[in-house]
């Protein structure tokens, strides 16, 4: 094939074609442009009007959305170019909420960054926004409208990548903002708490949960013993906030830096991932011998969990019931190891140090708690931590590592690898290929479930049976397979579920920029220490031996079952909000007719139905014993109108010249 | 008298309002008469234009909106029931047009056969003029305009080349017999005998530029959507009109509905579409309800649907109604809306041509533009370019409001002056005022001032002035109007609908409007005149779609042409124009002034103040120019300045 060349400040440039577009092409040859919308794993949006070159004819175009042709010629920093941004960057500071010198985004913002970078010395406009409220109702993420730029990154994270789809934008023209469905909280909403919108936030419109001063505070009591845990995936992304190599392991300095902080103890996470790979691994060779709740689906990962619970109620069963690493180390600790070392409970304060954000949300979790202490009292994500460093004033790359507290800090490399996508499964299948053979495995690597892909399959023929694997991170893949799984298109037997993509690597808790080829490192990071591991299976951690011994007896033990697994239950989607029809006073008699008023239903008539109910409740007589509600969606949208007699009984799809007839069959015979 | 011309005109005689269907399917080119039998279904055709001869006259009602606001709807009742009194409502039939264009006389009422033209008609005038002219053939020389009794020899229409709008305000338009009768879908059947291609390139030769405002070669776009390969593509049909004053499309579509479905069936068969849409506004109930009749009449004949007139051609048309956001004009946000997301628009790259509806290669074009393309089929590219200018091809409607006389919906050869379509077809300013500008094209658009007269109207010349076609919104200010408020209004109108997406927009557009609005009220600074000229230039080059890249020309433009006016406001707070009523200065004429103490009592503010007798006199610090006193003077002695 013949060489193609486009122009880029006078200079020849070669392209391949494969580029994606211009803003590919001049990167590539070192340059950089400002964006604030685009980012190359989300669909092209075109908003921010930074990346504009000026073409031949001294048009600006937007470079992120034009393909590189053979003979184009484009300039990059023109006068007009620089005068643009610098206006674009001047526009969007007057009405950005600046107090810079206080925000947690400081430091890593993409407007204030660029400010200063394009040289914008003076605002000359007044803010024009009224102040709106913070939302600091969700246990990870706030949110502060005053800040947000409106590029959008966010919406598309969440629908395109997440397929969460939770925030959108309301309005139009000058009124138009970013907000959680429905304009409610986020706590309120399906939000899974994965916090990869506060990973792509360019500004502190979406920042993470800061619950650094909580630990502050545990460490300078001097009642409390603090004890600290570290995931895998936080070792090798920390050194990212020191400008340190990406992927290189970091855990001994920050177990340093946490003692030094006033840290009791400091033990790995990957101890009791350890603990979950024996305890995950046993219930699902439990379940394939009696073949019942297949495919199990892995539950460490609390934004799974989250959206499992509200979006796949039929799936419930399906999952492990093995907390994760992080709650089965709080439990350890607290019923455990608290005893053994004579601390009282109540003076155990467990911290762990996440990549992830929903870590936090799960921490809260009223399942969470073992004799009614909550396993883990406060989770600090990565980011978190590097500030206490900061915060301290440790110098951490002059920091000495230290070693972790035994005997809870060893674990295994199985232990570590579940920091990634992929992990988890290979740390099961080393467990479950030695019980199942009965015969030592040699070669622990199983690679065809590594790699960042968002969907990797394999099948493993263990002991004549094969074993049908799916490793999904995202979860909109984790969407898609599931719509897989349902119509009965694929069928397997074990499948991983990852929230973030990449897995806990990419979590919502990691520094920015957390792109693929940040994740990459990430992820080689982990193998590399698997690889240097010297036990390589979690079920030969000789903790792990010790702690079945003393304690636990047996994997799936009832036992192990009171402290280390949970339940599920299926949760709405979005909370509260049902309107009452009459101010009539409920009493325990009544039967409550609620009849969905969602969008859906309301438009196939419901509310005519609601109407037509309420006139035959008084035809009959009975308007005293029956309450009807318009209530919000009942999430069987298709099937609308929705209506739900007395909680126990649902009708979907009542016409209105049908009410008559379920008013004499269904409501009347309850009525009498 | 042969059997078949009997047969016809029995037909035709018992069902007045549906012309005998054979002659309809000769039209279609479904049945073929010989020569005799055409011969005699053009004599049944000519029968027909008056209403299949069974009437003896027809009162033809303009309903556009112009008309049926100023009481068209009362004057078809009073008809009606007069009719009725005298006996003769069988004789006299009563037809609702589309709009005729010349709104400012409405109601429009037209008697045949005599053709004679009414204007503002009134319910009392009717019984005059059904005992007067419908029953006895007299005029009524009060209710015509300037004593012209027919139309054509109106100045308004003299100088007009109505071509798109030939039909409108003559035909039924919820009848599709009228439309056929008048050629409707013979441009269609022509380009069915044409190879798509062909068809293509009649449309390149014939010149014709997108209509709606980007004066694109429809040609050639349909060139590019049909050089996309895939199996399915997608007609669109911009009637999403939503220039302040423009109504351009929404007269067509209510008075001519089927030339717009036709040109899309052209475009349709070009392309090699088989669906097209019409996004047209919710605003516009009229429109959409004729367009529903003319679809249901259309797949009732076959017109539409599977193996169209036997043509082998397939095509279904669906009405997609917009929730009126400005935006939605422009294609990308068109299609977002029709796709059922957010109506903002997208990047483009990738043009509708290669991905548009669905994804799909999408032909967008406008009303307009449509209703010229059975046009350029049926009379040819020879005929179409006789008039207009060799780059800007044929005719195009404007709509004419403002203070001008003559305010309505004008169709002009393109290449015509200013002066002609203000002072001819206009009638002058309203109460002899002097000619200022004309706002032309819209939000999007510019100013043209005194210098500009002659200069001729088309889109390269209109450009190179800083102003535009657009969609033909055409505004006729007089010395009386501020152009620094007009550009203001301007502003806050494309302010108010820029959807939010990308910042220049956003963000730029509305700091220009709040140094407008400081201007406007004197607060200006010199500063400000530089701080306008860089924000309209970031809006302009960096903007995502075209309503932001056109958003600042009305202030560029006014900066431009009407430069002292702004120094005016900010030097001196004073308005030239005497429009902005922050800025107007009211003194007391003490000659004038009897010292009755009038003034000084409904003075909200006293801030007039005075010896009974003598001459009062006003604190200017202490006014808040709301001007009570200047109508309460009994004297005139208030002098506004």
């Amino acid at each position: 094939m013949t060489h193609q060349y486009m122009e880029v400040n006078n200079k020849k440039v070669e392209i391949s074609g494969n580029e994606k577009n211009i803003l590919e092409v001049v990167r590539n040859m070192g340059i950089e442009i400002p964006t604030f919308c685009y980012h190359s794993e989300l669909s092209v949006y075109g908003a921010c009007r930074m990346c504009m070159v000026e073409d031949e004819r001294g048009n600006l175009v937007a470079s992120c959305s034009l393909k590189p042709q053979a003979g184009m010629k484009i300039k990059t920093h023109t006068k007009k170019i620089m005068e643009t941004r610098r206006m674009i960057l001047e526009l969007l500071l007057a009405n950005h909420h600046q107090d810079c010198t206080t925000c947690e985004k400081s430091g890593n913002c993409k407007l204030q960054e660029l400010a200063v970078n394009m040289g914008v010395k003076k605002v000359r406009f007044k803010p024009r926004k009224p102040w709106q409220d913070i939302d600091t109702s969700s246990a990870s993420i706030v949110r502060d409208p005053n800040k947000c730029i409106l590029c959008g990154d966010c919406v598309r994270m969440c629908s395109e990548v997440q397929g969460v789809g939770v925030l959108g934008f309301i309005n139009r023209g000058p009124d138009i903002n970013v907000v959680p469905a429905f304009d409610r909280p986020i706590a309120d909403v399906d939000c899974v708490n994965c916090g990869q919108c506060v990973s792509i936030c360019p500004t502190g419109a979406l920042t993470i949960k800061d619950d650094t001063l909580k630990v502050w505070e545990a460490f300078s009591d001097p009642k409390k013993k603090v004890v600290v845990q570290i995931a895998p995936a936080v070792r090798v992304a920390i050194g990212e906030e020191f400008n340190h190599t990406e992927g290189a392991n970091y855990l001994y300095k920050s177990v340093a830096a946490l003692k030094m902080m006033g840290a009791d103890y400091v033990f790995d996470t990957s101890f009791s991932a350890d603990l979950t790979v024996v305890e995950e691994a046993s219930e699902f060779l439990n379940r394939v011998v009696k073949g019942e709740k297949l495919p199990q689906f892995t539950s460490c990962c609390p934004g799974w969990v989250t959206y499992a619970e509200k979006n796949c109620p039929d799936l419930l069963s399906n999952l492990s019931s093995c907390k994760s690493p992080q709650q089965m180390f709080g439990a350890v600790f607290k019923k455990f190891f608290a005893k053994k070392m004579n601390i009282p409970t109540e003076d155990m304060y467990v911290v762990s140090v996440m990549p992830c954000t929903a870590k936090k949300f799960e921490a809260d979790r009223p399942e969470m708690s073992t004799d009614s202490y909550q396993d883990v009292d406060a989770v600090i994500t990565t980011v978190e931590l590097a500030r206490m460093i900061r915060k301290m004033g440790i110098k951490f790359e002059e920091l000495e590592p230290a070693s972790l507290d035994m005997p809870f800090g060893f674990s295994s490399g199985a232990g570590v690898i579940f920091g990634t996508s992929g992990g988890v499964a290979e740390a099961a299948l080393r467990y479950a290929s030695e019980k199942l053979t009965g015969e030592t495995l040699n070669d622990v690597n199983f690679k065809e479930v590594r790699g960042l892909e968002g969907l990797k399959e394999a099948t493993f023929n263990l002991q004549g049976k094969d074993i049908k694997l799916a490793v999904v991170s995202g979860l909109a893949n984790t969407q898609q397979l599931i719509d897989k799984i349902r119509k009965k298109e694929v069928d397997y037997d074990f499948v991983e579920v990852m929230a973030c993509p990449g897995g806990c690597i990419g979590g919502g808790g990691q520094p920015v920029p957390n792109t693929s080829e940040s994740r990459q490192k990430r992820s080689k990071g982990l193998y590399d220490i698997d690889a240097k591991s010297t036990v390589k299976k979690s079920q030969n951690n000789p903790t792990i031996e010790k702690l079945y011994d003393e304690w636990l007896k047996s994997p799936n033990s009832d036992e192990a079952h009171y402290a280390l697994h949970t339940h599920y239950g299926h949760k709405k989607r979005i909370g509260g909000m049902e309107i009452k029809d009459d101010e009539n006073e409920t009493t325990n008699e009544k039967i409550i007719i609620s009849v969905c008023v969602g969008t859906n239903c309301y438009l196939k008539g419901s509310y005519d139905v609601l109407q037509e109910l309420i006139g035959l409740a008084k035809e009959h007589g009975v308007e005293d014993k029956v309450e009807f509600k318009g209530t919000f969606c009942l999430e069987n949208c298709s099937n609308g109108p929705s209506i739900k007699v007395s909680d126990d009984l649902h009708k979907y799809g009542l016409k209105k010249d049908e009410t008559q007839k379920f008013f004499n069959n269904v409501v009347l015979p309850r009525v009498k | 008298m042969s059997k078949i011309f009997e047969e016809l005109t029995r037909q035709a005689a018992n069902t007045p309002k549906i012309p005998c269907r054979e002659f309809i399917n000769a039209k279609l080119g479904l049945v073929e008469l010989d020569e005799e039998k055409t011969k005699l279904a053009e004599e049944l055709s000519t029968v027909y234009r008056r209403e299949a001869g069974t009437f003896e006259c027809q009162i033809a009602l303009c309903k556009g909106t112009g008309c049926h606001s100023s009481g068209e709807i009362a004057l078809w009742q009073k008809i009606d029931e007069v009719l009725k009194e005298k006996g003769i409502r069988d004789k006299v039939n009563i037809v609702e047009t589309g709009c005729r264009g010349f709104c400012e006389m409405g109601p429009l009422v037209e008697i045949f056969p005599q053709h004679i033209f009414y204007c503002k008609v009134k319910p009392e005038n009717i019984e005059d003029i059904i005992t007067k002219t419908v029953m006895n053939g007299q005029v009524i020389d009060e209710l015509l305009f300037d004593g012209i009794p027919i139309a054509e020899q109106i100045p308004f229409y003299k100088k007009q080349v109505r071509r798109v709008l030939k039909e409108s305000g003559h035909i039924n338009p919820e009848n599709i017999n009228d439309s056929i009768v008048h050629d409707a879908y013979q441009g269609f059947l022509k380009a069915t005998k044409m190879s798509p291609e062909n068809v293509i390139s009649m449309m390149k030769d014939s010149g014709l530029r997108g209509r709606g405002g980007g004066g694109f070669s429809t040609g050639l776009k349909w060139e590019f959507t049909r050089a996309t390969p895939s199996e399915k593509k997608y007609i669109i049909c911009n009637a999403d009109e939503g220039d302040p004053g423009a109504f351009m499309d929404r007269s067509l579509l209510e008075g001519d509905p089927h030339k717009i479905i036709e040109g899309m069936m052209i475009a349709g068969y070009a392309i090699g579409a088989d669906e097209g849409y019409i996004y047209v506004r919710a605003e516009y109930p009229l429109a959409i309800h004729r367009l529903e009749i003319a679809i249901a009449q259309c797949k009732e004949f076959g017109i539409l649907g599977e193996n169209v007139l036997g043509t082998g051609f397939n095509f279904n048309v669906k009405i997609k109604q917009g929730a009126g956001a400005f935006v939605c004009g422009e294609e990308t946000a068109l299609i977002s809306s029709i796709e059922g997301k957010r109506g903002m628009p997208t990047v483009k790259p990738p043009f509708p041509s290669t991905s548009g509806l669905f994804g799909k290669p999408t032909s967008i074009n406008n009303v307009e533009t449509f209703a010229n393309v059975p046009l350029i089929l049926n009379n040819g590219v020879a005929w179409f370019r006789q008039v207009g200018t060799p780059k800007s091809a044929g005719t195009k409607v404007f709509a004419m409001t403002g203070k001008i006389r003559n305010t309505g919906l004008v169709e002009v050869p393109m290449g015509i002056t200013l002066r002609e379509i203000v002072f001819e077809i206009g009638g002058g300013l309203k109460d002899g005022a002097k000619f200022k500008a004309a706002q032309i094209g819209g939000p999007s658009g510019g100013c043209l001032t005194e210098e500009h007269l002659d200069m001729p109207l088309d889109y390269d010349s209109l450009q190179a002035a800083g102003a535009m076609v657009g969609s033909g919104g055409l505004v006729i200010l007089d010395d009386k109007t501020c152009m620094v408020e007009t550009a203001r209004y301007f502003m806050s109108f494309t302010q108010n609908e820029s959807c939010g997406k990308c910042i220049p927009c956003r963000e730029g557009t509305g700091r220009m409007l709040e140094i407008m609005e400081r201007i406007v009220i004197g607060k200006g600074k010199m500063e400000d005149i530089d701080l306008l000229e860089e924000l309209a230039h970031t809006i302009k080059d960096a903007s995502l779609c075209g309503l932001g890249k056109t958003a600042p020309n009305p202030v560029l433009s006014t900066l431009q042409y009407f430069h002292e006016e702004y120094l005016a406001h900010i030097n001196d707070q004073r308005c030239p124009a005497g429009e902005c009523a922050s800025l107007r200065i009211f003194e007391i004429i003490p000659e004038l002034c009897k010292g009755c103490s009038k003034c000084a009592r409904i003075c909200p503010n006293d801030a007039i103040s005075g010896e009974i007798k003598k001459p009062y006199v006003i604190d200017q610090e202490k006014c808040i120019k709301c001007g009570a006193c200047e109508s309460a003077c009994p004297f005139n002695a208030i002098k506004v300045g």
